[in-house]
C-alpha cells in the first residue's frame, strides 16, 4: 500500500546549506508559537512592579522633557515653525525608540536563548521576529500618549500651534514596518555575529547612542543642514533619520515628504532585512558550538 | 504498519574544537575562510582525534561523533546506550537539529521532536497552564492542538492544584512532571528521548515508562531513546546501538547490545581522582573476574578481585595490608573485605606484585558498584584511592532455582535454607 519512493524525504539534515534557506510553511506552522512569545514577553515585562504597564509611558515623556530642556530651551535648537517643542521631541522619541527597541531586542537573541536553543528546535528566526512584535504592542501605547499631547497642545493650550496631520499619514503603517525591517535586520546581523567573538556587542551600547544623535531625533535635519552642511550627508543618507523625519512631516504637517529619499530609505531597509536573514539562517545550525 | 525506513543516518559525523574561543581562534577561522575561497577542503577536518576523554590529544580538534551510518524502520524504537561522552548527546543534537554535523547528512520522512530537557522554556512567572502553552508551541504543537489536549496533559501531571499559580512556586517534582506531561502529549513521527525518566519519583517514572511505551507499541511511532538504564532500554527497545568513543561500536538486538556495552565497559580501569598515600606501594591495576565470564560478575559465582602492584622498593608481603570496600551507586558501604580479619597471621615474607581476594559465591544483587581501596605498608599508608574502579554485577543464578531477589528488596544475598 506505501509505494514509497526510497527519495521522497521530507528534510534532510546536513552541513550544506543554501544561501536563502527560508521555509516559509514551517515559520507557518510555528506562528503560535510567536504569539506565544509576544504575550509571555508582555505578562512577564512587568510582574512584580507597581507601576506596571506605566513605565510604557514614563520613559518617553521624561526623556521627552529633557531633551526640550536641554536641546530647545538650553541649546536653542528650532523645531520648525509652530510646532511645540515638546511634541516634537515625543515624535521623535517615540518613532526612534520602536527602532531601537527592535535593534537591541534582537541583537541579543542567540545568547539570550542559549539554552532554549541549545535544547529543542525551532524556526529560530520566530525569536527575533516575537521581539519586533512586542515591541510593536508598547509602540502603540506610546502612539496613544502622543496622541493625547497632541490633542492638548492643539486644542487645550491658549497659544495657537500650527500643525495639522498630513493626508500622506496613512503611509504611517509603512514607516513603522520599515522601521521594524531596519531594526530586525541589523540586530540579526549584530546576534550572528556576536555569537563567536563577543566585541560587537560593546559597540552596539554605545553605537546605538550615538546613532540616536545622527538620526535626526532631536533636531529637523533642515536645521543640520543650515548649520553643518559638510557633514550633512551623513545624516541625509541616514535611512533612520529619513523615516524619524517622515514621520513627523506626517503628522505635523510641516514641510514636504521626499518620496526619492523615501523610496531610497525603504529598499535600504529591505536590503539590510536580507542580509540580516541570510547571516542569521548561517549562523543558526551551528551556533550552539560556539556560543 | 509498514516497516518502511523513516530515518536514514549517513556517514555523520561532528567535529569539536576544544579550549576557548579566543584571539588564538581567529586565526583559524580565517584559514578555513581562505579555504573556502579559493575552493579548497576545510583544513581541519582532517585534523582531529577520536574522542577519548581522559587522554591528552595531538591536536585542539576531536571528532565527538564521526562515520555513524544507521537506519531506523518506521514504528521501531531504538536504543542509544554508551559511557559519559560517547557521543550520544552529540548523536541526539544534530538529529534533533540543534546544531548542524560537520560531515555526513540525515534524511528523515518525518517531524522529529526531542525531549532533551524537559521544561525547555519554562517561564517561571507565567502560571502552569500559561506554560504548557508556550512548552508545546516549542516542542512544534499548535494551539489548537494543545487546546484539544490540555485537560489530558494537566492530568497526566496531577498538577491540576497548582495549574494557575506560577511556576516558580513549584516544586522541582512539580516543574518536571508538568513538563513531561507536555513532552508525552507531543505527536511527532519520530520521538527523540535522553535520560528524562532520571527525575520524578517513583511513581512518575513508571508512568513516564509506560506512556513511552504506548507512544511506541500503540500508536506505532517510532522512538529513539537513550539512557543509562539497563533495565529500561531491555524494556523498551528492539533494537540498540553501543557507541563509543564517537564511532559505533555495535548495533543488533538489545541483549546482544547490552552484553557488547558491558563487555566494553572498561569499568575495571583504575580512577585516579582522590588518592593519598605515601606511594612506596602503588595499585597499578584492578581486575575482577568471575569464573566463567571473563567480563560479566554474575550474582552467584565465583570471583577473583586481584590487585596489580607496582612494588618498587621490595615490600614485603608480611608488612602490606589491602583492605577495600564495596560501594553501591548510591555510595553506601555494602562490603569491607581486608586480609586484616582473614590471613593476619599467615601472610608470607616475600616481596609480592598482587594480591587476590577471591569470593566463592558472589553475594550481591546486580548492579554497580565501586571499589575504594586502603593499602599500608608497614603501618603507614601506601596508596588509598576513593572509587579507584566501578564494576558490574549482573543477574545470575545464586539459589540454583532460576530466581532472583527483586533489586528493590536487597542488594545481597544470604545463603539460607527453609527448614
Amino acid at each position: 500500500m506505501n509505494t514509497d519512493i526510497e527519495d521522497d524525504w521530507l528534510y534532510t539534515i546536513s552541513s550544506k546549506r543554501k544561501l536563502i534557506d527560508f521555509n516559509f510553511n514551517e515559520f507557518w506552522q510555528y506562528k503560535d508559537l510567536l504569539f506565544l512569545f509576544v504575550k509571555r514577553d508582555i505578562i512577564t515585562l512587568y510582574k512584580q512592579t507597581i507601576l506596571g504597564p506605566l513605565w510604557y509611558l514614563l520613559q518617553p515623556l521624561f526623556t521627552s522633557l529633557i531633551f526640550t530642556l536641554i536641546f530647545n530651551n538650553l541649546a536653542d535648537i528650532p523645531t520648525g515653525e509652530g510646532v511645540p517643542n515638546f511634541l516634537f521631541n515625543l515624535a521623535g522619541i517615540t518613532s526612534w525608540n520602536y527602532f531601537k527597541d527592535c535593534l537591541v531586542g534582537t541583537s541579543e537573541t542567540f545568547k539570550k536563548n542559549e539554552k532554549i536553543f541549545g535544547k529543542v528546535y525551532f524556526p529560530r528566526v520566530i525569536m527575533p521576529m516575537s521581539v519586533v512584535v512586542s515591541n510593536l504592542l508598547k509602540f502603540g501605547i506610546q502612539i496613544g500618549v502622543f496622541i493625547g499631547f497632541y490633542v492638548y497642545f492643539v486644542w487645550f493650550t491658549s497659544k495657537s500651534y500650527n500643525v495639522s496631520p498630513n493626508f500622506d499619514l496613512v503611509f504611517s503603517p509603512v514607516l513603522v514596518l520599515l522601521m521594524a525591517l531596519l531594526g530586525l535586520g541589523l540586530g540579526m546581523i549584530i546576534s550572528s555575529m556576536t555569537t563567536k567573538y563577543r566585541d560587537l556587542t560593546f559597540l552596539v551600547q554605545f553605537g546605538v547612542q550615538l546613532l540616536m544623535y545622527g538620526s535626526a531625533v532631536m533636531y529637523p535635519m533642515s536645521y543640520f543642514k543650515e548649520k553643518l552642511p559638510t557633514y550633512y550627508w551623513l545624516i541625509e543618507w541616514n535611512p533612520i533619520a529619513i523615516i524619524v523625519e517622515a514621520f513627523r512631516t506626517m503628522v505635523f504637517g510641516t514641510g514636504e515628504l521626499n518620496s526619492f529619499k523615501l523610496i531610497y530609505a525603504a529598499i535600504s531597509s529591505c536590503f539590510i532585512f536580507l542580509i540580516g536573514l541570510v547571516i542569521f539562517n548561517k549562523t543558526e545550525k551551528s551556533f550552539i558550538d560556539t556560543i | 504498519m509498514s516497516l518502511d525506513i523513516i530515518l536514514k543516518v549517513n556517514n555523520v559525523g561532528k567535529q569539536y574544537r576544544l579550549g576557548v574561543v579566543g584571539t588564538g581562534t581567529i586565526s583559524h577561522d580565517l584559514n578555513r575562510w581562505w579555504s573556502r575561497i579559493i575552493g579548497k577542503e576545510d583544513p581541519y577536518l582532517k585534523v582531529g582525534e577520536v574522542n577519548v576523554r581522559s587522554q591528552k590529544g595531538s591536536s585542539d580538534y576531536v571528532w565527538a561523533i564521526r562515520n555513524i551510518n544507521f537506519e531506523v524502520k518506521r514504528g521501531e524504537v531504538l536504543g542509544i546506550i554508551g559511557k559519559n561522552g560517547a557521543g550520544k548527546s552529540t548523536l541526539l543534537k544534530i538529529l534533533s537539529r540543534v546544531t548542524s554535523p560537520t560531515t555526513g547528512e540525515i534524511k528523515t520522512k518525518g517531524r522529529i521532536a526531542s525531549l532533551l530537557e524537559v521544561g525547555t522554556g519554562f517561564h517561571p512567572e507565567m502560571t502552569g497552564r500559561e506554560n504548557i502553552y508556550l512548552n508545546g508551541a516549542i516542542l512544534g504543537m499548535t494551539k489548537v492542538e494543545i487546546n484539544s489536549k490540555i485537560d489530558e496533559i494537566i492530568d497526566f501531571s496531577g498538577c491540576l492544584r497548582y495549574v494557575d499559580t506560577p511556576v516558580k512556586r513549584y516544586s522541582s517534582g512539580m516543574k518536571v512532571r508538568l513538563a513531561f506531561a507536555v513532552a508525552a502529549h507531543l505527536e511527532p513521527d519520530i520521538l527523540v528521548v535522553d535520560e528524562v525518566l532520571a527525575v520524578g519519583d517513583a511513581e512518575f517514572q513508571k508512568k513516564a515508562i509506560g506512556k513511552i511505551q504506548d507512544i511506541s507499541k500503540g500508536d506505532g511511532r517510532t522512538v529513539l531513546f537513550v539512557s543509562h538504564d539497563m533495565a529500561a532500554i531491555q524494556n523498551l527497545c528492539s533494537r540498540t546501538i553501543v557507541l563509543k568513543n564517537g564511532n559505533i561500536n555495535f548495533i543488533g538486538y538489545t541483549s546482544d547490545a547490552i552484553t557488547n556495552y558491558l563487555t566494553t565497559e572498561d569499568g575495571n580501569k583504575l580512577q585516579l581522582h582522590d588518592r593519598k598515600g605515601s606511594g612506596i606501594v602503588k595499585i597499578v591495576s584492578i581486575e575482577i573476574f568471575s569464573e566463567h565470564s571473563k567480563v560479566n560478575i554474575l550474582t552467584g559465582q565465583l570471583v577473583n578481585f586481584t590487585f596489580r602492584l607496582k612494588n618498587n622498593n621490595g615490600v614485603i608481603r608480611k608488612d602490606l595490608r589491602l583492605d577495600f570496600r564495596i560501594d553501591d551507586e548510591k555510595g553506601q558501604r555494602i562490603a569491607w573485605l581486608s586480609d586484616f580479619v582473614i590471613t593476619a597471621s599467615q601472610k608470607p615474607e616475600i616481596i609480592v606484585n598482587s594480591i587476590t581476594f577471591q569470593v566463592k559465591k558472589f553475594p550481591l544483587n546486580k548492579g554497580t558498584y565501586y571499589i575504594t581501596t586502603y593499602l599500608t605498608a608497614g603501618g603507614t599508608v601506601a596508596d588509598w584511592i576513593q572509587n579507584a574502579c566501578s564494576f558490574s554485577v549482573v543477574d545470575g543464578d545464586f539459589y540454583g532455582t532460576g530466581r532472583t531477589p527483586p533489586l528493590n528488596q536487597g542488594k545481597t544475598l544470604l545463603n539460607y535454607d527453609i527448614i
